[in-house]
């Protein structure tokens, strides 16, 4: 397993994230998990380079994004639970109120 | 082996530790506080603000923690710009957030951990610590878009800005990696070691990494073509929140683009200064042209502030003194008409009005000081003399012209003309047209008085007389030549 490996899977990963923003037009829980996969991918890609460069810098970075990525998903969630509340869907196609 | 102790000055960061405490005080004071304790928790805020400011103004030159954390001249004005937005708008939302019932308390701790994280990325020294002040400052922003839970257009304000904050998040999470990747390092002076050291080869990883730190970055201030969110977002917010994020996370963010790419990357700058320079070109023009046809008052300083930010940039692709200095110069005078223009928005709002440009109409009338003043901000925004504003545009444009950047200083002319159309229909309105019935009869309380006149006073007197300011800023950017 050479470095490459560890980075054409981080890039496919985060690849796949935002494709998964840009094009998912059902579910806005699906968003969440692109959201989740895009700091994943990044996690893979610091641990990796930490790896390979013999510096812990990196993994300490992954300790931080992760807790982050668990507030972010906290926060995305209760406000996504209000929004349900008021509109009684999750769909990505009726967030249209504000045009644009 | 012996143990290397960090170098750990608590002092540096005294402004940053006063506002955390303050910030968790007042989260169990909002919890377990009396029925009427939003004024209270407020005042504290208030006051907790302005003490920081205090030290932060006293304070010298000093990193801690290895270099993650600097407090310089730079830091210093960015901060106190900080407080300034932060400790205006909360003045000003008083009577706003009694209406909306948002007097809990935990609006203001938002704010406060909002300012906390902006404090952070002005001081970072480090992409970790970026990394965290940034997350910090956008996730209460995120919640405070969202806080009228009961309505739809602040939770769908609330959910855009996440998602596509998150997104921007992530860019530059992989930006950084990539960055981390290539030169070992997270330390903003190790990155621009190990950039020199390897002189004549550039790996393409590192400029990808650049390209995508500073394309989170822009989502972060709105610059075109990043700036989708920006109308929907302050459209949707309570008023107070889209007064508050029109300026504090734009100081922030253009803070740290500043020592990210002048401490970490200038070596590099044949590589970001195109890049910033088709963001300032994009930004003029979404923000001219685009904000023509906006009906709502929110959604067109919207645009209004895409524009700024456009003008922002112009300075910093200028990379002279002069050009460093008209950005602080800038964001200093964009503050201030900003939160003029938004205090005369949440007055009118109390009728159940004021969100549509048409509710505008014929204030002259009947208000003629608001009339003036309003007139006022709007002149400034669009770069009349004797206003801020115009000496604003006029340091961008000089730093251009030394720079030998003719076509950008002519494009951000032109552009400005342009943008001078919509801020001039404004004051038509105001000016020309014949109010509807019943409109203008709220009452004006004392802090928005004293806010009003302070941004006026503040306007004129810098337009003319824009001697200690200039002076301030070229204090702020000699840590950068």
């Amino acid at each position: 397993m050479s470095l490459n490996h560890f980075l054409f899977l981080s890039a496919a990963l985060f690849t796949i994230g935002v494709f998964g923003i840009f094009l998912n037009r059902r579910n806005m829980i699906i968003i969440l998990m692109s959201i989740e996969l895009i700091l994943l991918s990044v996690n893979i890609n610091f641990v990796a380079f930490s790896h390979y460069l013999g510096d812990v810098t990196g993994q300490i970075f992954t300790f931080f994004v992760m807790t982050v990525a668990a507030a972010e998903a906290a926060i995305g969630l209760a406000i996504l639970v209000a929004f349900f509340r008021n509109r009684s869907t999750i769909d990505v196609e009726e967030i249209d109120s504000l045009k644009g | 082996m012996p143990v290397q102790m960090p170098d750990i000055n608590l002092v540096t960061l005294l402004p940053e530790i006063l506002i955390a405490l303050l910030s968790l005080v007042l989260l169990l004071k909002s919890a377990w506080g009396d029925e009427n304790r939003g004024g209270s928790i407020s005042a504290m805020v208030i006051a907790g603000v302005a003490i920081a400011t205090a030290i932060t103004l006293r304070g010298g030159d000093t990193t801690t923690f290895g270099g993650f954390f600097i407090n310089d001249a730079f830091a210093r004005f960015m901060k106190v710009l900080m407080f300034l937005a932060t400790g205006l708008v909360l003045f000003m939302s008083q009577e706003f957030m009694r209406r909306n019932k948002f007097d809990g308390g935990e609006y203001q701790v938002l704010t406060l951990m909002a300012l906390l994280g902006g404090l952070i990325m002005a001081s970072a020294g480090d992409f970790i610590i970026l990394y965290l002040g940034l997350e910090l400052m956008s996730l209460s922003i995120y919640v405070l878009a969202a806080f009228r839970r009961d309505d739809k257009r602040s939770n769908e304000a609330g959910l855009k800005y996440f998602v596509l904050g998150s997104m921007a998040s992530g860019f530059l999470l992989y930006g950084i990696s990539l960055i981390y990747g290539t030169t070992g390092t997270t330390l903003f002076t190790g990155v621009a070691t190990a950039l020199q050291a390897g002189t004549g080869h550039i790996s393409p990883a590192t400029v990808m990494g650049v390209i995508l730190v500073l394309a989170g970055m822009s989502f972060k201030v709105a610059a075109a073509p990043f700036h989708m969110w920006a109308p929907d977002v302050y459209e949707g917010s309570p008023t107070s929140v889209t007064a508050f994020m029109a300026v504090l996370p734009k100081i922030a963010a253009f803070a740290a683009i500043f020592r990210v790419l002048l401490v970490a990357f200038p070596t590099l700058h044949v590589q970001w200064n195109p890049v910033l320079q088709f963001l300032a070109v994009a930004s003029l023009a979404v923000g001219a042209v685009a904000a023509i046809g906006q009906t709502n008052i929110k959604r067109m300083l919207a645009y209004s502030s895409i524009g700024h930010v456009g003008f922002i940039l112009l300075g910093l692709t200028t990379h002279n003194a002069l050009g460093f200095q008209s950005v602080l110069v800038y964001l200093a005078i964009y503050i201030f008409t900003n939160v003029g223009a938004f205090a005369i928005i949440l007055l009118l709002n109390r009728e159940g009005i004021g969100d549509e440009i048409d509710d505008y109409k014929g204030l002259a009338r009947q208000r003629p000081m608001l009339a003036i003043l309003m007139a006022m901000f709007m002149f400034s925004m669009a770069g009349i003399p004797p206003l801020a504003g115009f000496m604003g545009k006029l340091y961008v444009f000089m730093a251009a012209i030394e720079a030998g950047q003719f076509g950008l200083a002519i494009t951000g002319v032109l552009f400005s003309a342009v943008g001078a159309f919509y801020y001039l229909r404004i004051v038509k309105l105001i000016y020309f047209d014949q109010p509807k019935e019943g409109a203008f009869t709220m009452v004006m309380d004392l802090p928005a008085r004293a806010i009003l006149t302070v941004a006026g006073v503040i306007i004129l007197y810098w337009g003319i007389f824009p001697g200690a300011l200039l002076a301030w800023s070229a204090a702020g950017v000699k840590v950068f030549l």
